[in-house]
């Protein structure tokens, strides 16, 4: 049984904070195939066209029959735990610091046998786990081996801990608390065991419906952040910066407008201040001080997420500013992912279609209900995912686009 | 009388018989804008990012990038701001006559009324009662309403409730009245407008700026320190950014005020 994951003290003013460290990176080209497939929670290795054999580590050709057919596809995740190591020492700087350690050597039933880090509670050799691909404080992909049934309290398991970005106990900003998504994603949060949740609201002087619902939640304060200007993002770090553990961009900014309207450029001006230009402003405040926390302890700054339109991926007309302020919302999401490696902190993109929110009322379902989103954002964190495709629309789109990115572009808007 | 006017005004300017009174807020990011309907184009708040500060982009000075709305903060409204100023000559504010830039107040006090109902509405009747006290108001003046409205910040300054801004200004009959029978030279307000928060739903809509703009005058709000100034005697000095074709402008308007005791 996992011990259960206490409420953190409050920090000695006199210790020094722990910088991040992070596990070894390097990786093939060819082994990114296992990368993607944990940054969506998949568990894919590669298989063979010719002879359907499953292989691992990633390779050029098929062990069995010599074949270059090699493709990731979905393989099933049982697995027996052959043997299982409990590591006292290494020379590695971010495994030495987390000793002891497990890892042990499990046969997949689609074949490969795979070194793996292990669950707490898998018991011995013999045993049959479930096994994952997850994302590493690196970024990169690695086995994980889990007991085949639940026991108790093992998402607290320090091992597991350390692959996923679970808000138990955590400090979270929600950016815009005037967004439809602000209120269940505080929700989902605080179901979630998050310690405080900081929601951002701008232009306090404007009034809005769920004010009140915000603040009676336990738990909650509201702060000013007004994501358009320098100045308030900047002062709002100045005050919480050293506490947010789990930031959510929720910044969103939906004004329909036509390419050749009068006033088209203002809309994506304003689009584009509301939410690159916020996020940039959000990261270049909130990042710093997140990537140096990525170690703070059980609970310190883990994960940064930043909920985006699909249509960012392939443009949908009858959202175009949308779908312009997102595409380049991914791009910058990206690169904060890059400055935010070196701190552990996982970026997470969540791609939604339309929301089942005013601003989408004349969009036909199927649309993404708030607290449906908000689930996707906690499962993610939960499962230390690193992309998250959520509702039909993104789910079709992400599959299509995999498939034939120019068959979206051409359907868009028929 | 000394024929060297400029020369007794530097004068009592420096011996301080003529006081200098800043009607101005300051400008920053929270101070409320208009606000209009989600869907319609809306006014950029003030914004300032920096350039630098003694530092690697600049390392010995220290400046910065703005943004605003033309209608931000206090602010100047030229008649192209309003469609029935549209067409006239000189209506923006890069082409507005200099003359009019320094021109005679007359300050009406609704402080109590405005302090009662924030939907107080000045009319025809408030505006001769205070006739009878201070004469009559002289042709290419400002009146200015002075409510107090500017001592407060924020929501309360704002007040926007789910039916919209609730704050004062002129009714639309004063406003006709003001322009035609008295020719006045523009209207002031301590609100976020020249007109009342509930305007679009007098006749016409928002009268001050129907009336004001359509025979060529101008308005000027988000004013402050409006009681510093005496009813009638303040002279004020308002001129926009010279901004090509420009609407209005933030601007600094300055009251000169000759003290009493010396006058």
């Amino acid at each position: 049984m996992t011990e259960p994951l206490a409420k953190p003290k409050r920090k000695n003013p006199l210790a020094r904070t722990r910088q991040p460290l992070l596990p070894p990176s390097a990786r093939s080209r060819k082994a990114h195939g296992l990368t993607l497939a944990a940054s969506v929670g998949r568990f894919m290795l590669q298989c063979c066209g010719e002879c359907g054999r499953y292989t691992y580590p990633a390779r050029e050709a098929c062990p069995s029959c010599l074949s270059s057919a090699l493709s990731f596809r979905d393989a099933p995740t049982g697995g027996l735990l052959l043997s299982e190591t409990r590591i006292e020492v290494t020379s590695d700087p971010y495994y030495r610091e987390r000793m002891p350690w497990r890892a042990g050597l499990v046969k997949l039933d689609c074949g490969p046998n795979v070194v793996t880090h292990l669950h707490g509670d898998c018991g011995g050799s013999g045993v049959r786990v479930a096994m994952s691909l997850q994302l590493d404080k690196a970024g990169q992909a690695v086995f994980f081996a889990k007991p085949v049934s639940e026991t108790p309290h093992m998402e607290d398991d320090p091992q597991w801990r350390e692959l996923i970005a679970d808000p138990k106990h955590r400090r979270v900003l929600i950016s815009d608390g005037r967004s439809a998504t602000a209120v269940a994603l505080v929700n989902a949060l605080k179901k979630a065991g998050a310690a405080k949740i900081f929601v951002g609201v701008a232009e306090q002087w404007k009034p809005f419906e769920e004010r009140s619902s915000l603040e009676a939640i336990e738990g909650v304060e509201l702060v000013d952040l007004d994501l358009t200007s320098e100045r308030s993002v900047q002062e709002l770090a100045m005050d919480i910066g050293a506490k947010v553990e789990i930031l959510v961009n929720t910044a969103d900014h939906v004004r329909p407008a036509h390419l050749f309207d009068a006033g088209a450029a203002n809309t994506v001006r304003d689009a584009m201040d509301h939410t690159v230009m916020g996020l940039m402003r959000l990261a270049q405040a909130f990042g710093p001080v997140m990537r140096s926390r990525g170690a703070d302890g059980a609970t310190g700054a883990v994960a940064w997420v930043n909920l985006l339109s699909v249509h960012g991926l392939s443009n949908a007309p009858q959202f175009g500013v949308h779908s312009v302020a997102h595409a380049a919302c991914l791009s910058l999401s990206q690169w904060l992912r890059n400055e935010l490696r070196p701190g552990g902190i996982r970026v997470i993109n969540a791609f939604t279609g339309p929301l089942d929110t005013e601003w989408f009322q004349t969009v036909p379902p199927p649309k993404v209900a708030p607290k449906a989103l908000a689930d996707a954002i906690i499962d993610g964190l939960k499962r230390g995912l690193e992309d998250i495709y959520i509702g039909d629309v993104a789910k079709d789109i992400e599959a299509r686009l995999f498939d034939n990115p120019k068959a979206v572009e051409r359907e868009a808007g028929r | 009388m000394n024929g060297d006017i400029l020369g007794v005004f530097a004068e009592a300017l420096a011996s301080g018989r003529i006081r200098v009174v800043d009607l101005t807020c300051t400008l920053s990011p929270d101070f409320p804008v208009i606000v209009m309907p989600p869907e319609l184009g809306q006014s950029a708040p003030f914004r300032m990012e920096r350039i630098s500060h003694y530092d690697g982009s600049g390392p010995a000075w220290y400046w910065n990038n703005l943004s605003f709305g033309e209608h931000t903060g206090t602010h100047f409204d030229a008649p192209i701001h309003w469609y029935t100023g549209r067409d006239l000559p000189l209506n923006s504010v890069d082409t507005l006559p200099p003359a009019d830039m320094i021109a005679p107040a007359c300050v009406i006090n609704c402080v109590a009324q405005a302090a009662r109902d924030p939907d107080f509405l000045l009319t025809i009747s408030d505006v001769t009662k205070w006739e009878e006290q201070h004469g009559r108001v002289p042709a290419r003046s400002w009146v200015l309403l002075r409510t107090d409205w500017s001592n407060k910040t924020g929501a309360a300054y704002a007040n926007l409730q789910p039916d919209g801004a609730h704050t004062p200004g002129p009714d639309a009959d004063v406003m006709r009245w003001l322009v035609e029978e008295r020719d006045i030279l523009g209207f002031g307000t301590e609100t976020i407008g020249t007109d009342a928060g509930q305007a679009g739903h007098f006749s016409p809509p928002y009268p001050a700026h129907h009336y004001l703009h359509g025979a060529g005058r101008y308005g000027l709000q988000c004013l402050a320190n409006l009681g510093q100034l005496p009813p009638v005697g303040a002279m004020i000095v308002a001129a926009p950014l010279k901004i090509q074709n420009g609407s209005g402008s933030p601007l600094r308007v300055l009251a000169l005020v000759q003290e009493r005791s010396t006058g």
